[in-house]
C-alpha cells in the first residue's frame, strides 16, 4: 500500500482523516483499507474507473452507504478531528456537516425555487422569515443563480434549465452551511457550458468550503481541482497534488489510467 | 413468395383486427347498456322531491331518497375516517421501511384480503360489532366499508410511493433530514395526486356496496340522528325497493341507481382529470 497522506499546503488543514476504511456490501469488500487525509478549503477530485469504490468512498464520508442495509464499516473518519462514525453519532447530524450534490440534478418538483433552496433549513426546524431569505440569497448567490432567479423565486424549480437545476442544488446544499460539499459526479449530465459553469463555480466555492469530487471526466479532474486520488478495484492507488497525479505519477497504474490507456 | 400468399395474409390481418375491436367493443357495451337503461328507466324519476324528501310509508305516491344519499356520505365519510389513515400509512410503511420477509407477508395478505367477498366482510364486522353493540349502526357500516377500503388504499399507496424517484429521497437525506420528515414532506407530496387517486378510487368502489351494508348499517326509513342507530344508503334503498312489489318503489329503485352511477362517474371523472395533470408542470 503506498503511504497516501498528502504533503499539506503552507496554512492548509486536514478537513477529514481517513484510516484503514473498508467498506463492504454483504460478503463483498468494495473499499478496502483507505487511509487518505484531505485537505480544507481545497478541492480534492477522486477518479478511476466504474466500480473502483470511488463513489462509496464518497457516500462513506457522509454515510450515505448506511442506505444499503447490507452495508458494513471498518476503520476510522474524522471530521475536523470529531470521529463521524462512532457510538451515539446520528448520521443525521453528519449530513449537516457534511452537504452532497448528485449526478443527476434532483431538485424537488413540489416546491419552488427559494422552498428548494430553504428546505433544509424548513425541516430542521428554522422558520424565521427573514433568515431564511437571507440564506436564499446567500446561497443562490454562492452557486452563481441569484442574478438568473431572482425575479422568479416563487416559479417551480423544475421550469429551470438542467444546468441551473444542478446549481440550483448545490445552493440547496450550501444553505444549511456544511462544513464539506461532496458532488458525486456533478456536471456529467451537462452540455459543455453548463459543465463550465459548474467548474468555475467549484474553484469559486473552494475559498470556504472543503469540497470533495468524483468525477469520470480527467479534464475536469485536472483543470478544477488541488489534489487528486486515483482508486482502482477498492484500492487507493495513489494520492498527491494534481499536477504530479496527472504529469508525473509515481504508479504504472495510475499512468496508465489518466493518459487512457485502460478505464 | 406468391401474391397469393400475400393476399392471404392480409385478410389474416383484417380478421384479427376486427376480432380484437368486436372484444374491445363488449367491454364498453355494458356500460353503455347500463347507463343508457338507468337513464330511460330512472331519469323521469328524479324530481326535487327525491333529492329531499324523505320514503314515503307502503301504499303511498312520492317521496324520495334524501336520507339514504345523506347515509351514503356519511357511511363514506366514517370509512374513509378509518380507511385512508390506516391504508396511507400501510402503504408508507410497505413502500419506505425495508424489512423485506415482512412486508413480503403484508403484501400477500392485503391482496388476499383485496379478494374476499363483500358479504364475507358484512359477516365478520356482524360478529365483530353488531352483536356486542346489540343492533345495527351507521357506525357498524362505515367499519365494515373502511376495512374494505384499507387493502385498496395500502396498495395503490405503495405503488404510487415506489414511482417517486430515490434521488429525491437521497437528496433530502444528505440535507440532514430526518427520515419520517423527508417521507411526509417530501416523498408524499411529491406522490400526493396518486394517492389521493387512489383514496377516490376506493371510495367509488365501496359506495357502491350493498351486501356488507345488509348485515351493518341495516337501512332506515327516517333520519339516522345518531351513528349508534341503523342508517340508510342509497345500495341498501335501492336493494330494498327493486324487491318490493310496487310500481311507485321500482321507478325510484331506477332513479337511485342512476344517482349512485353518477356519483361513482362523477369520481372516477375527477380521478382522470387528477391523473392527467399529473405530469404537467405545477404553476407556482
Amino acid at each position: 500500500m503506498p503511504n497516501a497522506t498528502l504533503e499539506q499546503k503552507s496554512g492548509g488543514s486536514t478537513a477529514l482523516a481517513v484510516r484503514g476504511l473498508s467498506i463492504f456490501f454483504g460478503e463483498r469488500e468494495v473499499l478496502k483499507k483507505v487511509d487518505i487525509d484531505i485537505a480544507a478549503r481545497a478541492v480534492t477530485a477522486i477518479i478511476g474507473p466504474s466500480g473502483c469504490g470511488k463513489s462509496t468512498f464518497l457516500r462513506a464520508i457522509n454515510r450515505m452507504h448506511e442506505l444499503n442495509p447490507d452495508a458494513r464499516m471498518e476503520g476510522e473518519i474524522r471530521l475536523f478531528g470529531d470521529d463521524i462514525y462512532s457510538r451515539g453519532v446520528e448520521p443525521v447530524v453528519v449530513r449537516r456537516r457534511v452537504g452532497m450534490v448528485f449526478q443527476k440534478s434532483n431538485p424537488f418538483p413540489t416546491m419552488s425555487i427559494a422552498e428548494n433552496v430553504t428546505v433544509g433549513l424548513r425541516l430542521n426546524g428554522i422558520r424565521d422569515k427573514k433568515t431564511l431569505t437571507q440564506r436564499t440569497e446567500e446561497a443562490l448567490t454562492m452557486a452563481a443563480l441569484w442574478d438568473e432567479v431572482k425575479d422568479r423565486l416563487h416559479a417551480p424549480a423544475i421550469s429551470l434549465s438542467g444546468g441551473q437545476q444542478q446549481r440550483l442544488c448545490i445552493a440547496r446544499a450550501l444553505a444549511v452551511q456544511p462544513e464539506v460539499l461532496l458532488m458525486d459526479e456533478p456536471a456529467s449530465a451537462l452540455d459543455p457550458l453548463a459543465t463550465q459553469k459548474i467548474e468555475d463555480l467549484i474553484i469559486e466555492l473552494k475559498k470556504d468550503y472543503t469540497i470533495v469530487i468524483v468525477t469520470h471526466n480527467m479534464q475536469q479532474a485536472a483543470r478544477s481541482s488541488d489534489a487528486t486520488a486515483f482508486f482502482y478495484l477498492g484500492e487507493l492507488v495513489e494520492y498527491g497534488p494534481t499536477a504530479k497525479i496527472f504529469t508525473n505519477p509515481s504508479q504504472k497504474r495510475t499512468e496508465d489510467y489518466v493518459t487512457g490507456r485502460f478505464g | 413468395m406468391t401474391a397469393n400468399n400475400h393476399q392471404w395474409r392480409k385478410a389474416k390481418n383484417v380478421f384479427m383486427q376486427t376480432l380484437t375491436f368486436v372484444c374491445a367493443v363488449l367491454v364498453i357495451l355494458p356500460l353503455l347498456l347500463v347507463f343508457f337503461h338507468l337513464v330511460y328507466e330512472g331519469a323521469s324519476s328524479i324530481n326535487w322531491a327525491f333529492f329531499t324528501q324523505l320514503p314515503k310509508p307502503v301504499g303511498e305516491i312520492g317521496g324520495g331518497m334524501a336520507n339514504s344519499i345523506a347515509g351514503t356520505f356519511i357511511l363514506i365519510a366514517l370509512a374513509s375516517m378509518i380507511g385512508v389513515p390506516v391504508g396511507v400509512l400501510g402503504g408508507v410503511f410497505l413502500s419506505e421501511y425495508t424489512h423485506r420477509k415482512l412486508n413480503w407477508w403484508i403484501r400477500f395478505a392485503a391482496d388476499i384480503i383485496n379478494g374476499v367477498p363483500s358479504i364475507t366482510w358484512g359477516m365478520v364486522v356482524y360478529a365483530l360489532i353488531v352483536i356486542p353493540m346489540k343492533g345495527f349502526s351507521a357506525l357498524a357500516g362505515g367499519v365494515v366499508l373502511g376495512l374494505m377500503m384499507i387493502p385498496l388504499i395500502m396498495r395503490t399507496t405503495e405503488e404510487v410511493l415506489q414511482l417517486v424517484p430515490n434521488g429525491y429521497r437521497e437528496a433530502a437525506l444528505a440535507l440532514g433530514i430526518a427520515q419520517w420528515r423527508m417521507i411526509s414532506q417530501i416523498v408524499i407530496r411529491t406522490a400526493l395526486k396518486g394517492i389521493v387517486t387512489g383514496v377516490l378510487l376506493a371510495l367509488a368502489r365501496v359506495a357502491g356496496e350493498t351486501a356488507p351494508l345488509l348485515f351493518t348499517a341495516f337501512g332506515n326509513a327516517y333520519w339516522t340522528h345518531k351513528l349508534t342507530e341503523p342508517i340508510a344508503a342509497l345500495p341498501l334503498q335501492i336493494f330494498n325497493y327493486a324487491i318490493s312489489p310496487y310500481d311507485d318503489w321500482h321507478r325510484q329503485a331506477w332513479a337511485g341507481a342512476l344517482v349512485l352511477i353518477l356519483l361513482v362517474s362523477a369520481i372516477n371523472i375527477g380521478v382522470r382529470t387528477l391523473t392527467r395533470d399529473r405530469f404537467s408542470k405545477r404553476g407556482a
